[in-house]
């Protein structure tokens, strides 16, 4: 069976000419990519409540156990694997901008017309 | 961070260290959290970070309907409309012009730009977990699929109205599949719509159904109909609950895309629903079936979906379908009537042309009664109700009762349009 590799194809471009709103596309790209700058805090932001919330509880770990720490081999390439991930759900809109390259989408407003055709 | 999922005067006992007095804390009305949801036997695995995702980008919609929709129609209000009338020395004369007058606004920019990016990162965050676990999740599905239970096509032809653009920013929409055997698509549908609607849907993202199989219960509470057929039925959410509502029916719902029917049977499967087949095929050529084979014939926003070219072809099919006596139900956000303003109307556009949706536009401004009468329906067998999603209200939010959001074609809240074959259809006027 085929693998289907996620970090290339989560990000992929709906078929469909992409519209931009903002008077500098430029600008909507710079917006795209700090959308999910945000969103990726929300996560951490949401991640560190639950640690938080769980080590009061349990009374298991103290801040300066989490100042101290130092990863392994193993642990360190864990998280480079993680940031991998992270850059390219970010960069998701460079990625839809390289694939429309090579398409020639019909945007909605001409699909509206030609599937409104009795 | 620290807003407690469960509503308000049900809250559990705070730990110490977190515990405010009740007067200090906001009240919350937002989205649940995305672990409300209901598992299948074929739902993704989410982790803490992608369940965390869903959350972030519910509340982003939730963000972008009652705060940042409220400064579009406002700005529409003191600026767009005032200048029109100023330079052209008349008002709008159609949906069209205000839409087009509405690209120039600052906050029509932004909220559009925000809002097509929310959907775009809406896509990655679900495929990254569906695809990333792409063969166990296609595996699990052919382990729950009955064979009987699902009838494949790959000669099935796409329609237009399919291949021409990958509806709602779906990458691959309903039909591409990437393996053989492929359910990541669906799933991808499945995992994130709570996001889009901020579980507005219930907990299996099935309270279009619900809603539906209530309204022919209390609407019609003597129809027990033996054979019924859904129309673009996708991964079968809104069609479980109709098969539930009549378990001695027995259910063919249909759809163009194998995944959604793959994942569709195997989630019925594993939710004990076994009176339904999904079928790939074209709703507007179901020649497989002889005439007069169904009582009630549905479908759950699927037309605006076609085209001008199928629907008709859908309706004369549904039409010969039907059993003398049947009944055929399509439920849709409302129809642009004419008392609907033209700002409205543009906005319900916003997703006709920047979320992918181009039949959108048309379907919504004709007259879907006479293309039924058309079909052969006698317009005295017309029927039209309002539903909303059916949910458990002590966890989902009610769209029915949300007076907060109005998100111009997202709500949870449809019409239904429907028709009745007289009993003795008129065969000689074939």
């Amino acid at each position: 069976m085929a693998r289907l590799d996620p970090l290339a194809l989560a990000g992929a471009k709906a078929k469909g000419k992409r519209p931009f709103f903002l008077d500098s596309a430029d600008d909507e790209r710079l917006l795209n990519i700090l959308l999910v700058v945000v969103q990726e805090l929300a996560v951490t932001r949401e991640r560190m409540d639950t640690i938080e919330r769980l080590l009061a509880q349990r009374g298991v770990l103290t801040a300066a156990d989490i100042e101290g720490f130092a990863p392994s081999k193993a642990e360190a390439d864990a998280r480079g694997a993680w940031t991998q991930e992270y850059i390219a759900r970010v960069f998701r809109i460079l990625q839809q901008d390289k694939e429309a390259l090579v398409t020639d989408d019909d945007s909605a407003e001409e699909v509206a017309d030609e599937l409104a055709k009795v | 961070m620290n807003a407690p999922v469960k509503p308000v005067g049900r809250l559990k006992k705070a730990s110490a260290a977190s515990r405010k007095p009740v007067s200090a804390q906001r009240r919350y009305d937002g989205p649940p959290d995305y672990r409300v949801v209901g598992r299948h036997g074929v739902y993704p695995e989410t982790s803490h970070d992608e369940i965390a995702r869903f959350n972030f980008l519910a509340h982003m919609n939730r963000h972008l309907s009652t705060q940042l929709m409220p400064g579009v129609a406002k700005a529409f209000e003191v600026r767009v409309e005032p200048s029109f009338k100023k330079n052209n020395s008349r008002p709008f004369k159609d949906r069209h012009e205000v839409r087009k007058a509405l690209l120039n606004e600052p906050m029509f920019q932004w909220w559009s730009a925000l809002r097509r990016a929310t959907m775009e990162t809406r896509q990655q965050a679900g495929r990254w977990v569906t695809l990333r676990q792409a063969d166990a999740l296609n595996a699990r599905a052919a382990a729950l699929v009955d064979r009987d239970r699902l009838k494949l096509n790959p000669a099935t032809r796409l329609p237009r109205y399919v291949s021409a653009i990958d509806h709602h920013c779906m990458p691959g929409s309903y039909h591409t599949e990437l393996v053989d055997g492929d359910v990541t698509g669906a799933a991808n549908y499945d995992v994130g719509i709570f996001a889009t609607t901020g579980g507005m849907l219930g907990l299996y993202n099935d309270g279009g159904g619900q809603a539906i199989a209530k309204w022919i219960k209390e609407t019609l509470p003597s129809l027990k109909p033996k054979r019924i057929l859904d129309l673009g039925a996708g991964l079968g959410h809104n069609v479980l609950p109709i098969a539930q509502a009549f378990p001695e029916a027995e259910m063919v719902a249909v759809d163009v895309g194998a995944p959604m029917l793959r994942y569709g049977a195997a989630r019925a499967k594993s939710l004990g629903v076994d009176n339904v087949t999904f079928v790939q095929g074209d709703v507007s050529d179901l020649s497989q079936y002889p005439d007069e084979s169904f009582d009630l014939i549905h479908s759950c926003m699927f037309l605006h979906e076609t085209s001008m070219t199928a629907m008709p072809k859908i309706f004369k099919e549904t039409y010969r379908l039907l059993k003398p006596g049947g009944l055929v139900l399509h439920v849709e956000q409302p129809q642009y009537d004419p008392k609907m303003p033209f700002f409205e109307q543009a906005m319900r556009d916003w997703d006709a042309f920047y979320n992918n949706e181009p039949f959108w536009t048309k379907m919504h401004e004709i007259d879907l009664d006479r293309f039924m009468v058309e079909a052969g329906f006698p317009e005295d067998s017309l029927m039209h109700g309002g539903v909303a999603a059916v949910v458990d209200p002590k966890v989902f939010p009610e769209a029915a009762k949300d007076s907060k959001q109005e998100d111009y074609g997202r709500k949870a809240a449809w019409h239904v349009v429907g028709a009745r074959k007289p009993a003795k259809a008129k065969r000689e006027a074939a």
